[in-house]
């Protein structure tokens, strides 16, 4: 499966360590609410909502270097906005391979 | 150069900053998680520009753009490219950012806005060739800045969501409103005498009661424009 990296971050911050740790810091607070409110409108039925949280966690999936995610949450977001919800488990999964990495980037 | 970024996702509003640090004389003055706190903001606060996202919860960036009187430059940015041949039909969006975005393409897009700027208010040019810009208009069409000179408009006219501004050459059909092009004109050379018509003083061939006559064509006056139609004449 495709892992995610933080070549983009650390192309924009250069030297700025105060930035990369700021944007990693917002990275981990912010990530897993925007899982959670996905999971929660999945789990009650409300795909409309859910591809709202997915157009929303795919800048995230590309600012991880995530290519193949992101090109997939694209074909979810539009499927949800039809009320499709068949590639739910492929999208979890990429979910759970971010906020694994999340969890664990060291600054 | 100042600006503002509204984005409801905070890693988005903090790469917008970052990227702005690198740019010199752009200042971050602002950040805000929705438009309609941005829209407060720039009641009371003269910015430059603004870095907008499209897609926010309640109250979208085009929604934004839509409601703003005088808007400052807009950039736009987002995760879906799909939204730009929309965006561009707004006059005060510049240039339209996917994310996650480059430094070498934002800063293109810093330097549009700046010409942008610059087009309107030629600052940094002598005393004549300032007066000859202000003669000028410029109007976006298929995304190019299309010069027109401002005594060559007979008239204006609204047609629905566009305006039409007819010149000695030719018609110009622009997505916008008459309130907005009203504001880029001389006050003293151009009159809106109708709702729907704005008028080039200096082209009138002659008035009757209702009416005037532009080169060839009748324009109707309204009842609530005559007033100031008649206060503008060097009546004998």
């Amino acid at each position: 499966m495709e892992q995610p990296n933080l070549n983009y971050i650390v192309e924009l911050a250069g030297n700025d360590k105060v930035f990369k740790k700021k944007f990693i810091d917002i990275l981990k607070c912010e990530f897993p609410n925007e899982k959670k409110e996905f999971l929660d409108n999945l789990n009650n039925n409300m795909p409309r909502a859910a591809s709202l949280n997915v157009h929303k966690i795919k800048h995230k999936i590309s600012v991880l270097g995530l290519e193949h995610g992101y090109e997939r949450a694209s074909v979810f977001e539009e499927e949800l906005r039809d009320g499709i919800t068949s590639m739910a488990e492929e999208f979890i999964a990429i979910l759970e391979c971010m906020d694994h990495f999340i969890k664990n980037i060291k600054v | 150069m100042n600006c503002i970024i509204i984005d409801d996702e905070a890693t988005a509003r903090a790469i917008v900053a970052q990227l702005c640090s690198s740019v010199d004389d752009l200042q971050v003055v602002g950040e805000f998680d929705s438009a309609i706190e941005g829209i407060k903001f720039l009641n009371h606060q003269d910015i430059d520009l603004v870095f907008l996202d499209i897609h926010m919860p309640g109250f979208s960036g085009i929604d934004f753009v839509q409601t703003l009187q005088n808007a400052p430059k807009i950039v736009l940015t987002t995760s879906d490219p799909n939204f730009a041949i929309e965006a561009y039909e707004y006059e005060s969006v510049i240039d339209y950012l996917v994310k996650p975005i480059t430094t070498e393409r934002f800063k293109k897009a810093v330097k549009k806005v700046r010409n942008s700027i610059r087009t309107i208010h030629p600052g940094n040019s002598d005393q004549g060739e300032q007066e000859n810009r202000k003669n000028d208009l410029y109007i976006n069409i298929d995304r190019r800045l299309i010069k027109i000179e401002m005594p060559s408009i007979q008239v204006i006219e609204a047609k629905g969501d566009y305006i039409e501004i007819k010149t000695d050459d030719t018609v110009h059909r622009v997505h916008t409103t008459l309130k907005k092009i009203r504001e880029k004109l001389p006050e003293q050379q151009f009159l809106q005498i109708h709702r729907s018509f704005i008028i080039n003083f200096d082209r009138i061939v002659d008035i009757e009661d209702n009416s005037v006559l532009i080169e060839k064509q009748v324009i109707p006056i309204s009842r609530s424009n005559r007033p100031e139609l008649m206060r503008r004449l060097n009546l004998l």
